[in-house]
C-alpha cells in the first residue's frame, strides 16, 4: 500500500455550464438582505449619527436609561452564567445518560425556540406570580426577569455543547484515566477545552438573546424603571413618549453589543469549522468503508 | 461517572427543565381549561382574536416562502457560486438573531416614518408602511430571516460539489442538476429551517408591536392580542390566545423533532 | 483517441499543469501515475471538462473540445469518493444518464439490468448507497458511468479509498472488464504497482510536468531519469549504480566483488525473502532473493557478505 496521500486540492471552481444563474441569485440575495435589514439599521445608525454628539450623550446619559442599560447586561450576564453551567450538565445528560424518555426530554429543549415569548413570560408569571398557587412570588422583581431570561435562553449552550460532546473521542479521556487522572480532572483538562469554542458560541448567542429580549420579561418584570425596566422595554417606552432621538440613542447602544457579539460567534464559527475539518480529516484516514450489506459480496 | 453521580445530574437537569418549562407550560393549559371549553371558545370568537389569528397567519403566508427563496439563493451564493464579498453577508445574515425585535421595530420605524427620504417618499404616493401591513410583513421577515439560510449552509458544504460534477459528466444540464441531484439533498434541512421561520414569525412580538401600534382590530397579531388582553385584566383571552400559541408552538417542536430524525438518517 | 497539448493550469499561485502533452490511444488503457501534486487529478479534469485550462488544447476523438462543458465531451467520469446520489436508490443512480436522456423506460431498465450483472450488483438495485459498501459504490460509479456508452471512461484514482484487499480486487476485475468493452480508458493512481499491473501505457508526472511515456515494463527497465527509476520500483545502490533488489546476487566469499556488506536482517516473506545490509560506507540497501537461493546462503544477521550486480538500471544507460 502506498503510504501517499491524496493529491492536496487547492481550492477549485467546478466548470458551470449557467454562468447567468450565480449572477441572478447573487444579485437577488444582496438585493434581499440589503432592503430587508441593511437599510433600516442604516436608517437607524444614521439618525442617531445625525443628531449630534450632545443629543447622542444626552439621552445615553440619563438616569434611567443607564439604569435600564446597566439592569440588562447585569442581568444578562447573570442569566448567562448560570446557562453555561446548567446548559453543559444537560448536554452532558442528554449525550451520555440514557433513560426512558430521554429522547423526549431532548425535544423539549426546543420549546424556548418554538414558543412566542409572550406566552413564555405569561406561564412564568401563571406559576411564580401572585395567583401561582406555590408561595413564590416574582412579579415585578429581577427574579422574575431572570426566569424568563433563563426560559428563553436555555436551548443556546445545550444546542451548542450537543454535538461537540457528541463526537468527541472517548480514547482521549480513557487515555487520561489510565495516565492517572480523576474523573474531575479530566473534565476540566479534556473534556472542557474541547467543547470551549462551542460553549462559547452559545454563550455569545444567549448573551444576545438575553440583552433584546422583549416578549418575556414585558409582562413578568412590571417594567419598574430603575427597578426591572429592562432596555428593550425603555426604548419601547421612549418611543410612546414621543421620544424617538431618545429611543434611537439607546438602540444604538444596543446596536453595537450585537455586532460584537456576531463577530464573536463568527469567528468562533470558523474556529470550529476548522477544528472539525481536520477531526473529519483524521476520521476520513482511519475509518474502514462502510460495512457491507447482508449477504452481499465485496 | 459513578453510579450516584450520574443520577444526582440527571435529577438536577431533569428538575431544573420541569421547573423552567414543564410546569409553567402545562399550568396555562390547565387554567385555560380548568372551566372547560366554553369560556375559552368564546374567547377565541371575540371579533378582535378571530383578526388577530388571522393576520398573524397572513403575514407568516407571505414572510416564510420569500425566507425560503432567500435563504436557498443565498446559501448557494455563498457555498456553491462562492461569489465575492458573500463570506460577510454569511455574518450579516446572523444579526437579526443577535439583534433585539424592539431595536429591529425602532430601525424600521426610523426608514419608513416622517423625516426620512424613504418614509416620505412612500406616504407621499400613499405607501402606507408604519400602523399597516407592509410595516408588520417588513419586520416579521426580518426577524425571522436568517433560518433557511443558516440550516441549507451546512448541507451544501457537507455534501460538496461531486455530485454536480458527476451529473454533469453524465449529461445533466445546469437546470436538471439542480432540480435532480441539488434540490432533492437539501430537501430536509430546507423543511427544518421553514419550521423554524414559520415558529419565529407566528412568535414575534417586539419588532411589529413598535411598528405597528398594536392598533385592537387592525394591528394586532396573536401575540399582541395576547399582551393587551392580560395588561387589561382580560386573563381568560390572554390565556386562550397563549394556549393557540403554545399549541401551534408544540406542534412545531413535534415537526422539528421528526425532522431531526429524518436528516440523520439519511 | 485522446490528445492533450501543452497544457497549462495554476491554481493561484500553485502550477498544477506546465505545458504538458500526451496522447492515449483508442481502445487503451492508460494510466496518469505520480505523487501528490503532480497534477495527474488536473490533467484528469481538465480531459473531462471539469476544470478549464490557463492554455492548451484538449482533443477527443479528433476534435477539439477544450471549450466545452463536460455533457458535450462524451466522457464518463469515476470519482475516488463515489459521488453518488445518496438520495437515489442504485437503479436509479445508474439510470440517471439515461433518464436525462428522456430514453422510454423500458430500454432505461433494461439497460440498467444489464449493467447491473456487469458490476455483479445485481439484487441491489433498491437499496440505498449508504447501505452498500465501499466497493459496491464504486462499481455502481462504474455502472453509472458506462450506461450512457461514453467515448472515453476517466477514473481519478477509483479505489483510492478503498481497502486493500478489495483494491486488488477491483483492480484486476477492471482490466477485464477493459478487455472486455475496449473503452478508451484513463485511470488516475498514485500506486505504482496499481498502475503496473492494469495499463497499457502510463504517463507518469511530477510536479506539473510528464516524465516519461511508456508500456509499464519500459518505465521499469529503461528509465528517463532518476525520478522514474526510483518512483517504479525499489532500487539499490551497489558498486555506485544503480540495481533493482532482484538483480543483485549476494557471494558468501570475495570471488571477483570487492562491494564488501553486512548482513543487517533477514525477513521472510512467503516466497521472496528480503535481506537488508549495510555496505562499507555505512548505507542500507536490500537484496531480494527467492527462498531456495536464501536457504542456500543460510545468511544470519551480523554475517559478512559480497554483492554482485547482474544488471545495471542506471537511466539512460542500455541494461548490462
Amino acid at each position: 500500500m502506498s503510504l501517499q496521500a491524496a493529491e492536496p486540492l487547492p481550492s477549485r471552481r467546478a466548470a458551470r455550464p449557467i454562468p447567468a444563474a450565480p449572477l441572478a441569485v447573487g444579485t437577488f440575495s444582496i438585493f434581499y438582505l440589503s432592503v430587508i435589514v441593511l437599510l433600516p439599521i442604516a436608517a437607524l445608525t444614521w439618525r442617531v449619527v445625525s443628531g449630534g454628539t450632545a443629543s447622542f450623550r444626552s439621552a445615553v446619559t440619563n438616569p434611567e436609561a443607564v439604569a435600564a442599560i446597566e439592569l440588562t447586561l447585569l442581568l444578562s450576564a447573570i442569566v448567562v452564567a448560570i446557562d453555561v453551567v446548567a446548559g453543559t450538565a444537560t448536554a452532558w445528560v442528554l449525550v451520555r445518560d440514557d433513560f426512558r424518555g430521554k429522547h423526549f426530554v431532548d425535544a423539549l429543549i426546543d420549546l424556548p425556540f418554538a414558543l412566542p415569548t409572550i406566552v413564555a413570560g405569561l406561564t412564568l408569571l401563571a406559576l411564580y406570580g401572585p395567583r401561582g398557587g406555590t408561595g413564590i412570588d416574582v412579579a415585578f422583581t429581577r427574579t422574575g426577569v431572570v426566569l424568563a431570561l433563563l426560559f428563553v435562553t436555555l436551548p443556546f449552550v445545550v444546542r451548542t455543547v450537543q454535538p461537540v460532546l457528541g463526537e468527541l473521542d472517548r480514547e482521549l479521556e480513557d487515555a487520561a484515566a489510565s495516565l492517572g487522572a480523576g474523573k474531575l480532572t479530566t473534565f476540566r483538562r479534556i473534556v472542557v477545552p474541547a467543547i470551549a469554542p462551542a460553549m462559547l458560541s452559545g454563550i455569545a448567542l444567549a448573551f444576545a438573546r438575553a440583552v433584546g429580549e422583549f416578549g418575556s420579561v414585558v409582562l413578568i418584570s412590571g417594567n419598574l424603571p430603575f427597578k426591572t425596566e429592562m432596555a428593550s422595554v425603555y426604548i419601547f417606552g421612549r418611543l410612546n413618549s414621543g421620544d424617538p432621538a431618545g429611543a434611537a440613542a439607546v438602540s444604538l447602544v444596543l446596536l453595537v453589543i450585537s455586532f460584537v457579539t456576531l463577530l464573536l460567534v463568527a469567528a468562533l464559527r470558523r474556529r470550529v469549522t476548522r477544528h472539525e475539518r481536520a477531526l473529519e480529516g483524521a476520521r476520513k484516514e482511519r475509518k474502514a468503508p462502510a460495512s457491507p450489506a447482508p449477504g452481499a459480496g465485496r | 461517572m459513578s453510579g450516584s453521580g450520574r443520577i444526582a445530574l440527571r435529577v438536577a437537569v431533569l428538575g431544573y427543565l420541569g421547573f423552567l418549562l414543564v410546569a409553567p407550560v402545562s399550568l396555562v393549559f390547565y387554567r385555560t381549561f380548568r372551566h372547560g371549553f366554553g369560556p375559552v371558545w368564546t374567547a377565541l370568537s371575540n371579533p378582535d382574536a378571530v383578526h388577530a389569528l388571522c393576520l398573524t397567519v397572513e403575514i407568516a403566508l407571505i414572510a416564510v416562502p420569500l425566507n425560503t427563496l432567500f435563504g436557498v439563493c443565498c446559501a448557494f451564493a455563498v457555498v456553491r457560486y462562492r461569489l465575492p464579498g458573500f463570506g460577510v453577508v454569511n455574518t450579516l445574515v446572523d444579526l437579526p438573531l443577535a439583534l433585539s425585535p424592539v431595536v429591529v421595530g425602532l430601525a424600521l420605524f426610523v426608514l419608513y416614518g416622517r423625516g426620512n427620504a424613504v418614509g416620505d417618499w412612500l406616504t407621499g404616493h400613499g405607501v402606507h408602511v408604519l400602523f399597516a401591513m407592509p410595516g408588520m410583513l417588513l419586520a416579521t421577515i426580518f426577524v425571522s430571516l436568517p433560518f433557511v439560510v443558516r440550516e441549507v449552509v451546512p448541507v451544501l458544504r457537507e455534501i460538496g460539489d461531486e455530485q454536480e460534477e458527476a451529473a454533469a459528466t453524465l449529461g445533466s444540464s445546469g437546470l436538471q442538476t439542480f432540480r435532480r441531484v441539488t434540490l432533492p439533498s437539501i430537501r430536509w434541512a430546507v423543511t427544518y429551517g421553514v419550521v423554524l421561520t414559520t415558529a419565529r414569525a407566528l412568535g414575534e412580538i417586539g419588532a411589529v408591536s413598535v411598528v405597528s401600534g398594536a392598533i385592537q382590530g387592525r394591528t394586532e397579531t396573536l401575540t399582541l392580542f395576547v399582551q393587551r388582553s392580560y395588561e387589561n385584566f382580560d386573563p381568560i383571552g390572554a390565556y386562550a390566545g397563549a394556549t393557540v400559541l403554545a399549541s401551534l408552538a408544540i406542534f412545531t417542536l413535534a415537526l422539528m423533532t421528526v425532522l431531526q430524525r429524518q436528516r440523520s438518517c439519511r | 483517441m485522446i490528445e492533450v497539448s501543452n497544457l497549462t493550469k495554476r491554481f493561484g499561485d500553485f502550477v498544477a499543469l506546465d505545458g504538458v502533452s500526451a496522447m492515449a490511444e483508442t481502445g487503451s488503457l492508460t494510466a496518469l501515475l505520480g505523487p501528490s501534486g503532480s497534477g495527474k487529478s488536473t490533467l484528469l479534469r481538465v480531459i473531462a471538462g471539469l476544470e478549464t485550462p490557463d492554455a492548451g488544447r484538449v482533443l477527443i476523438g479528433g476534435k477539439d473540445v477544450t471549450g466545452r462543458p463536460p455533457q458535450e465531451r462524451g466522457i464518463g467520469f469515476v470519482f475516488q469518493h463515489y459521488a453518488a446520489f445518496k438520495h437515489m436508490t442504485v437503479a436509479d443512480n445508474v439510470a440517471f444518464g439515461l433518464q436525462i436522456r428522456h430514453r422510454p423506460r423500458a430500454e432505461i431498465r433494461a439497460r440498467v439490468e444489464e449493467l447491473l450483472a456487469l458490476v455483479q450488483l445485481e439484487g441491489l438495485a433498491g437499496r440505498y448507497p449508504a447501505q452498500l459498501s465501499g466497493g459496491q459504490r464504486q462499481r455502481m460509479g462504474l455502472a453509472r458511468a458506462l450506461a450512457v456508452e461514453p467515448e472515453v471512461l476517466l477514473l481519478d484514482e477509483p479505489f483510492g479509498a478503498l481497502d486493500a484487499r478489495v483494491r486488488k480486487d477491483l483492480r484486476a476485475w477492471l482490466r477485464h472488464l477493459h478487455d472486455e468493452t475496449h473503452t478508451t480508458t484513463i485511470i488516475v493512481t498514485h500506486d505504482q504497482e496499481e498502475a503496473m499491473e492494469v495499463a497499457d501505457e502510463v504517463v507518469l508526472m511530477a510536479r506539473g510536468h510528464v516524465e516519461q511515456v511508456g508500456s509499464p515494463r519500459e518505465l521499469y527497465e529503461s528509465p528517463a531519469n532518476e525520478f522514474v527509476l526510483t518512483f517504479v520500483g525499489p532500487v539499490s545502490r551497489v558498486a555506485g549504480s544503480w540495481v533493482r533488489p532482484h538483480d543483485v546476487a549476494i557471494l558468501l566469499s570475495p570471488d571477483g566483488s570487492d562491494e564488501e556488506a553486512m548482513v543487517e536482517r533477514v525477513v521472510h516473506l512467503g516466497f521472496e525473502v528480503r535481506v537488508e545490509l549495510t555496505d562499507t560506507t555505512g548505507e542500507r540497501l536490500t537484496v531480494q532473493l527467492t527462498r531456495d537461493e536464501a536457504d542456500e546462503l543460510e545468511l544470519a544477521s551480523g554475517d559478512i557478505v559480497w554483492l554482485r550486480s547482474r544488471s545495471v538500471v542506471d537511466p539512460d544507460l542500455e541494461p548490462v
